[in-house]
């Protein structure tokens, strides 16, 4: 029991020393890179040209012009972007990863075909097919589907889809660590699948997966910067577009910089704020996994991993292998 | 001698395989209203299962499970009902670790039994009297001892005013100094007459508490009757064998 605790917890047992010369080498090999690298930078800074570096990439004048248009309208159109694909993505992604979890084969294939295809092709070419490809072989036009998301809807749903197939891995991951043992609580009380997923399982879910899905969101971010190829109007330039449009205009390198730094400024926090959750609920988290430490510890104790894909319940949504 | 009530829980030759392992050979058993049942045996003979099937978080794959009279093995039946009539305590006691005490107790009562928040709330304050914990109604359960975790988890399960109740080793996760407070509760609910389905190898409780002990081996009932009887005097050379590995520890 005890072991189980330390092993899950991450605090390993020392590991036996095979002696101070295992250690030794280890320091030296690390200050050899340490020097290397010192090396290196030491030939780059001595070997650039810093004044026309300077007049490149970093013209305070042209810096100064790009706002305040890269924030209202560059920067406001990818935050914006990013958020209505993500959510979308979310919604798409939790039905493709019960699907995924489902004990009906025909949804767990249809779900993991849409994954398979949208991982394994490049976002760029979904925007192209959501963009032009549904519009003329299907007369699906976006647009007319989701007029609220005006300008938006294209790239936005083009992005969603992309996202899913990410977001439905990292649901169904969160879903299956959930304990097993939580699902037949909820359900030895009556519940149905539905609800034990809505009220028990995805909540505890979506607290695992508060960094993997800030990571997505985070890559989404970047992935704004393909929805060009739709087309761009004045309006609806996205940060990666309004900053090569600067670039041709000026002939400077100093737009990229920019952008560069405003990108950080909208994932570097993002990035913090999650692993302030992620502290905040690791109370949580370490207490759960000491009873699950606990549970496998015990002889033949039920196994306090996932939900068995095999074993789904009858409405062909995850549950245990009973009704 | 029949009554016009049904036995609280009837199993008729009941029997449940995993693939080719068959666990429950075949089980018949009656539990009737207000009775204390408690099995006892070794590793593996199939007790958790057998306990799984009442409520059906296992299928069996023969035999009949009846609940006041109800086959609840009939597709056609409403197991989501019926599984609010049967509280469930479980080893690990699986408390919803992202809800305080106050939300683990109210959670079926709102969304399976569609009660009030004000009912449901009251409920949870009177049976979490009951298990002796009143003043931890706003704690998670990380902040509780396995010992109160569990007693929580009973609260639970008489949250939603069962008819009858299944223990599935619930001392078993517990250190020796917690498992009295948890026995404890459950003698006060026998004693209160609910009906109990207990899995233990607390011998002291079963001998006490138990109207009537099973003892179970590979799959089958080997010997029931009274406590007295089945751990006091055993008939049969492996419950006897068993019973002495027990006392032996
Ligand atoms: N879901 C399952 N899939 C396959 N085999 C299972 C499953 N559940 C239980 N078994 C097997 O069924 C047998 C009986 O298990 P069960 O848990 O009912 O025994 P038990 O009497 O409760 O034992 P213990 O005292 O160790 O809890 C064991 O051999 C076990 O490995
Ligand atoms: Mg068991």
């Amino acid at each position: 029991m005890t072991e189980g605790h330390v092993g899950v917890d991450g605090i390993r047992p020392p590991r036996q020393t095979a002696g101070m010369s295992k250690r030794r080498k280890a320091q030296l090999r690390r200050w050899a890179i340490y020097v290397a690298t010192l090396v290196v930078i030491a030939v780059v800074v001595l070997s650039a040209d810093w004044a026309k570096l300077q007049s490149v990439f970093l013209d305070p004048q042209i810096f100064r012009d790009l706002f305040p248009e890269i924030i209202t309208i560059a920067a406001k159109n990818t935050v914006i972007l990013a958020i209505f694909a993500f959510s979308g993505g979310l919604v798409l992604g939790l039905a493709l990863a019960l699907m995924r979890l489902s004990s009906v084969k025909p949804y767990r294939w249809a779900a993991l075909a849409y994954i398979e295809f949208f991982r394994g092709i490049p976002a760029l070419l979904t925007l192209i097919l959501v963009g032009f490809v549904l519009p003329i072989a299907l007369q699906v036009r976006i647009k007319q589907i989701l007029p609220f998301l005006g300008d938006y809807g294209t790239p936005a749903v083009g992005l969603a889809i992309v996202a899913a197939a990410y977001l439905a891995e990292t649901i169904r991951g969160g879903i299956e660590a959930v304990p097993k043992g939580q699902m037949e609580a909820a359900r030895s009380l009556g519940m149905t699948n539905s609800q034990a997923l809505r009220s028990i399982i995805i909540p505890q879910a979506f607290r695992v997966m508060i960094p993997p899905l800030t990571n997505e969101f985070v890559l989404l971010v970047k992935d704004t910067s393909l929805v060009f190829v739709l087309g761009v109007s004045a309006s609806s330039q996205d940060l990666a577009f309004f900053s090569r449009a600067a670039v041709q205009d000026t002939l400077s390198g100093t737009p990229f910089i920019a952008a560069a730094l405003i990108y950080l400024a909208i994932t570097l926090p993002l990035t913090a704020v999650s692993r302030q959750l992620e502290k905040r609920s690791g109370d949580y988290t370490s207490g759960r996994k000491k009873r699950a430490a606990v549970a496998a510890a015990e002889a033949n104790a039920l196994e306090p991993g996932g939900i068995e894909p095999g074993n789904f319940g009858q409405a062909g949504m995850p549950g245990g292998n009973f009704r | 001698m029949s009554t016009p009530i049904p036995p609280a829980i009837e199993l008729c030759s009941l029997a449940k395989s995993f693939g080719e392992l068959q666990v429950l050979r075949s089980i018949d058993l009656k539990v009737t209203q207000g009775e204390v049942v408690c099995i006892i045996g070794p590793s593996g003979s199939g007790k958790s299962t057998l306990l799984r099937c009442v409520n059906l978080l296992e299928t069996p794959t023969g035999g009949q499970v009846l609940i006041d009279g109800i086959d609840i093995t009939d597709p056609h039946s409403d197991i989501d009902e019926i599984r609010t009539r049967i509280g469930m305590v479980f080893q690990q006691f699986n408390l919803f670790p992202h809800l305080d005490v106050a939300g683990n107790l109210t959670i079926a009562q709102r969304r399976v039994l569609k009660r009030s928040r004000i009912e449901s709330n009251d409920k949870a304050v009177s049976v979490l009297k009951r298990v002796g914990l009143s003043d931890k109604l706003h704690s998670y359960p990380r902040q509780l001892s396995g010992g109160q975790q569990q007693r929580v988890a009973i609260a639970r399960a008489l949250a939603s005013d069962p008819e009858m109740m299944l223990f599935d080793e619930p001392t078993s996760a517990l250190d020796p100094e917690l498992v009295g407070e948890v026995l404890d509760v459950m003698r006060g609910l026998a004693e209160a007459g609910m009906t109990m389905l207990v899995v233990t190898h607390e011998m002291g409780f079963a001998r006490r508490v138990a109207d009537r002990v099973v003892f179970m081996d590979g799959g089958l009932i080997v010997e029931e009757g009274p406590p007295d009887q089945v751990i006091g005097d055993p008939q049969h050379e492996r419950t006897k064998r068993f019973l002495e590995q027990v006392f032996e520890r």
